[in-house]
């Protein structure tokens, strides 16, 4: 054993950045990456690090071919995102990113579910702060919305393992299965990082707040984490499936109508996963690199979508579909990529996204659940609809919106040429991806069916986009806010509070209540019970503490004869 | 020679010296005394404990007199152990003392606080090596008389009315304390704890017996301030000077907590205290209410003092939850976060008294960008922050496990849950700190130079606490070791 564990370069690399400065701190920053990947290349299956903690044994780095394809795949991906962000002048910025990439390194690679939730706790806390880097208002209660869910996630992490550790006395993270309440418990707190619906909304809500070089690192790392704690820890476990399905087609309506472009891709992203986590609900060999492998296209092509929008957010200023329009005359360069990863997320025949999501498809209908290839199928219609022609549409094309700029600094326009690159390059040669998946392929992409079967579907979903917009049924880009399950947290649970405590104080106070919002309701309520001058809380008068005493033993009295 | 007159060392050293440093009168060479002393100390302490671990029990009669009709001075696991957290942490502050001293209190009264600060101890340690019921009540008089002077010297004119309130309050719960003493006397004759706990089970039941229990029970309660009888402790901690707050939080509410295990198990006995009386289901209850109620009320306060002093009263509760699950997991849960939490309040206190001793007040105001001007402080504060949580690699975690798991033997899954939402509390005040030191920026600052680094004195002893909150989270064994065979010794009949 003489390579480092996977996460330590980035993690060092991190304390060590603030310290450099200037152009200098560009080289380390490209530096660690490309290090951190020549160690873990070095890496052999099978070399495992162990170490007794209180009376377990903890597997803090489990090398095998899921890790090892996560490890490979979040390099990549880091190694992009670090050079998209290489302009940025923001020391919290590179930091956080380096910090997160490393704990989602850390994670995948993570033996038991200690190191697994240090590293889950980790990257909820450094993720953070790609949000509140932003640094407007909006993006701060954003980021701190998302930091709560997030550590909630990791707190029923860390209750499900110890209540595996009753149940199995162990800590190692193998097969997990929702059979106990342990793990049900565990199945919950990855379906909250994996953005299942209804616990979806962090996604949605904090993404697009992000500052334009911080997101395209979320859209790398969390939620793939997520699917690989779903591929080792619930392979074949049904409930997915409908879970996958339902990921899948829900966001298509609220992507439609969505007019912030970024929050278009948070929910297309939704949608992606959906595709993941229903070919790890059928468990199959097919399914489970399916999935794998869609995980691995998703980072690439999301990414570059990802990226293409921070450019020109960028470089406008601006992200809504309404604002935008007629850019691909001044950054024609950034408007070719975008398009590139939209064939990718379509998954057009050459492009990434084909030879993986059919592997998905065709081990659904082979496992006999044709319903849910239905919604798979429509779902990938739907993916084209949103992601594959609004997103370039809207921010390129449409009615000129007047904005003239140019093209993005070159170090963001590398990053996306080296993502295209691969997603052509996959594209049209999967079988280098095909060898690093954990079981063996005896599936071929290209053959008659799946090319003119996926062909058809654009082509007759392109038509209908074509044709709703000549005789404008399609809804319009409007600057709008759309509702969401978040409602639920932002405004229901709010608004109850403020209707329990209108109904418990007199009509004056309510009025001026209602005026200071709702969460401050709340706030005060807690505030009048447990702040400085409630009454457990005021300095008490000697004379009432000792009553207090009195009364105690007078209670302790009663209850030890009775 | 000298081995086998440990565990009276382990007091007169620091008794002895104290009168010495009255007479010494300037402030270094008190501090020069005071810091002598108490490595002595913790070289004592730690000499007892390693004889214990591997010899088993001492008993040292004092002055020769054998044990029923003399004082017995009694080491075993649970209260060496006790003793290397009082003599170790109080030798760490006393370090950091020296600087913040010399900045909150007029130099005329140095060598008081350090006279006072050795007598202190000395009731501390006192408390925890004596094996005499009524040894055991004068020690506490003098460690607490000592306390409500060292906190009436804190820089506010508020202090004096805070130790007053200690003053009256300690003092109830010490005569409560000794009420019980003198009523179990009175049923057996006897003062010594041993042969207290022979003779008791012979007049259980009686009511005497039961009302001492109540005694004491409220008394003890009172001292380590468990909820509600947490009044005096808030404002004590917040306007004591800085060192005696690291000090008082860090030790004397774990000799409190001590004497709580030695009442109810040894004395008493787990079976009388747990079965009969049905003690356990009280206190849990009690330990409960006390951490959401500290953690809740923490979130809402603005002053760094007692926000932490709060914090406290929760993890009081964490204490007595442990000890109140009576397995050997919950009182290993229990003992060992007399460690941890000794070295995470302990931390967090001299991190606080580096801002304090540059800033006006340690508000959440007045430290607002204070982490761009003493990086290294508000880094100590922070790591200490994320082990008061109880984020894996840190000692806090450790505690909150076995606390975790102790619940769920007994299939208490409402308690560990409890647990975690008030860990899920202690994020929300802790953000509330590193917010406003990191986030939010810094008012005028006047004159630059005022706004820079504590002194190193100070830096070092916080950040050698600050790194066993790490060291030891991440090679628990020590503490661990020691608490287990602590619980088993205590949940074991006697011999």
């Amino acid at each position: 054993m003489d390579s480092l564990p996977p996460y330590a370069i980035f993690l060092i690399g991190a304390l060590f950045i603030p310290a450099i400065g200037g152009r200098l701190r560009r080289v380390a920053l490209l530096l660690i990456p490309l290090l951190s990947g020549a160690n873990v290349i070095n890496l052999e299956q099978g070399d495992d690090w162990q170490l007794l903690f209180l009376d377990y044994e903890l597997i803090p780095v489990r090398v095998d071919e899921l890790s090892l394809l996560f490890g490979y795949l979040f390099h990549l991906a880091a190694l992009i995102a670090v050079i998209f962000s290489l302009h940025v002048r923001d020391t919290t910025q590179h930091v956080a990113g380096l910090v997160y990439a490393g704990s989602a390194l850390g994670a995948v690679f993570a033996g038991d579910f200690i190191t697994l939730f240090i590293f889950w706790e980790l990257m909820a806390v450094s993720s953070a702060f790609l949000i509140l880097s932003r640094r407007t208002d909006r993006a701060t209660a954003a980021g701190l919305r998302y930091l709560l869910i997030q550590v909630l996630s990791g707190v029923m992490l860390l209750a499900g393992a110890v209540m595996r550790v009753q149940e199995t006395g162990t800590l190692a993270f193998e097969f997990i299965g929702i059979g106990s309440s342990g793990g049900l418990l565990i199945f919950l707190a990855f379906g909250i990082k994996c953005a299942f619906p209804l616990a979806h909304n962090w996604l949605t809500d904090a993404y697009p707040e992000a500052t334009p070089t911080g997101a395209v690192f979320l859209s790398a790392f969390t939620t793939k984490v997520a699917v690989y704690a779903l591929a080792r820890g619930f392979p074949g476990t049904e409930a997915l499936i409908y879970i996958g399905a339902v990921m899948t087609c829900f966001p298509i309506f609220y992507a439609v109508i969505e007019n912030d472009l970024r929050r278009v891709l948070a929910y297309s992203m939704i949608n992606q996963i959906g595709f993941m986590v229903c070919g790890i609900g059928i468990g199959t060999a097919l399914a489970v690199n399916g999935a794998v492998a869609h995980a691995f296209n998703d980072v690439l092509f999301k990414g570059l979508l990802m990226m293409s929008m921070g450019a020109v957010l960028h470089m406008t200023g601006r992200i809504n579909g309404s604002e935008l329009g007629g850019l691909y005359k001044s950054m024609p360069m950034t408007a070719g990529l975008c398009i590139v990863g939209a064939a990718s997320i379509s998954a057009f025949p050459l492009f990434s996204g084909f030879v993986s999501k059919s592997m998905i498809m065709v081990a659904v209908l082979q496992e006999g659940h044709p319903g849910v290839w239905l919604a798979l199928l429509f779902a990938s219609a739907g993916v084209f609809h949103h992601a594959g022609i609004k997103i370039p549409f809207f921010a390129f094309f449409a009615h000129d919106a007047g904005l003239r700029t140019s093209e993005p600094p070159n170090n963001m326009l590398l990053a996306m040429w080296i993502a295209g690159a691969l997603c052509v390059f996959i594209g049209i040669y999967p079988w280098m991806l095909y060898e690093l998946l954990p079981f063996e392929v005896v599936y071929t992409p290209y053959d008659a069916t799946h090319v003119i079967a996926q062909l058809q579907l654009l082509f007759f979903s392109a038509l209908a986009f074509t044709w709703l917009k000549l005789t404008n049924l399609y809804p319009p880009e409007l600057r709008s806010v759309n509702l969401d399950a978040e409602w639920i947290y932002r405004k229901v649970l709010p608004d109850a509070v403020r209707g329990i405590s209108r109904a418990s104080v007199p009509l004056a106070s309510a009025l001026s209540d209602g005026v200071r919002g709702q969460m401050l309701v709340l706030g005060q309520t807690m505030y009048r019970h447990f702040g400085p001058q409630s009454t457990l809380v005021r300095t008490w008068l000697s004379a009432r503490m000792v009553l207090w005493v009195a009364g105690l033993l007078g209670f302790y009295l009663f209850f030890y004869y009775s | 020679m000298i081995g086998a007159h440990l565990p009276a060392l382990q007091v007169v050293v620091p008794l002895i010296a104290a009168p010495v440093c009255v007479l010494l009168r300037r402030p270094r060479l008190a501090w020069g005394l005071a810091t002598l002393i108490n490595w002595i100390c913790f070289g004592v302490a730690t000499a007892l404990l390693a004889r214990v671990l591997t010899e088993g029990s001492i008993s040292y009669p004092l002055g020769g007199w054998a044990a029923p009709w003399g004082i017995e001075y009694r080491v075993d696991v649970v209260n060496a152990f006790v003793l290397v957290i009082v003599a170790g942490v109080s030798a760490l502050v006393v370090l950091f003392a020296r600087a913040s001293v010399e900045k909150e209190i007029p130099a005329e009264r140095i060598y008081l606080f350090y006279t006072l600060w050795l007598l202190c101890v000395t009731g501390l340690l006192g408390m925890a090596v004596t094996g005499d019921a009524f040894n055991l009540f004068v020690f506490l008089e003098i460690s607490s008389l000592s306390s409500y002077a060292l906190i009436s010297l804190g820089p506010e004119r508020r202090a004096l009315t805070a130790a007053y309130r200690y003053l009256v309050m300690g003092t109830i719960g010490a005569t409560f304390i000794l009420i019980g003493i003198g009523l179990l006397y009175m049923m057996t004759g006897t003062l010594n704890m041993m042969d207290l706990a022979r003779h008791l089970p012979a007049v259980a039941g009686t009511r005497t017996v039961i009302v001492a229990f109540g005694f004491l029970t409220v008394g003890i309660s009172l001292k380590i301030a468990l909820f509600p009888l947490h009044s005096w402790l808030p404002n004590a901690y917040t306007y004591a000077p800085s060192a005696v707050s690291a000090l008082l939080a860090a030790t004397a509410t774990k000799v409190g907590v001590y004497m709580l295990l030695r009442f109810f198990f040894t004395i008493v006995g787990p079976y009388f205290s747990f079965e009969v009386m049905a003690e356990g289901g009280l206190l849990i209850a009690i330990a409960l209410l006390a951490t959401v109620f500290g953690s809740v009320v923490a979130i809402f306060q603005d002053n760094i003092k007692s926000m932490l002093a709060y914090s406290s009263i929760a993890q009081i509760g964490y204490m007595v939850l442990g000890i109140s699950l009576v397995s050997v997991t919950g009182l290993t849960a229990g003992i060992v976060h007399l460690f941890n939490h000794a070295l995470i309040k302990a931390g967090l206190f001299m991190a606080v008294g580096c801002l304090a001793f540059r800033l006006r007040a340690v508000t959440l105001q007045e430290i607002a960008g204070i982490g761009r001007y003493m990086p290294w402080t508000m880094a100590a504060f922070v790591v200490g922050g994320l082990s008061l949580i109880g984020v894996p690699l840190t000692v806090g975690f450790i505690s909150k496990w076995y606390l975790v798991l102790g619940a769920l033997e007994r299939s208490w899954w409402p308690v560990a849950g409890i647990i975690l939402f008030t860990s899920l509390l202690a994020v929300v005040y802790i953000w509330r700190v590193v917010e406003a030191a990191y986030f939010r920026t810094a008012p005028n600052r006047g004159h630059p130079t005022r706004f820079q680094e504590a002194p190193w004195s100070m830096l070092v002893p916080t950040w050698v606490v600050i790194l066993a909150n790490v060291y030891f989270g991440i090679s628990p064994s020590f503490p661990i070791d020691i608490a287990q065979r602590a619980a088993q010794a205590l949940l074991s009949p006697l011999p």
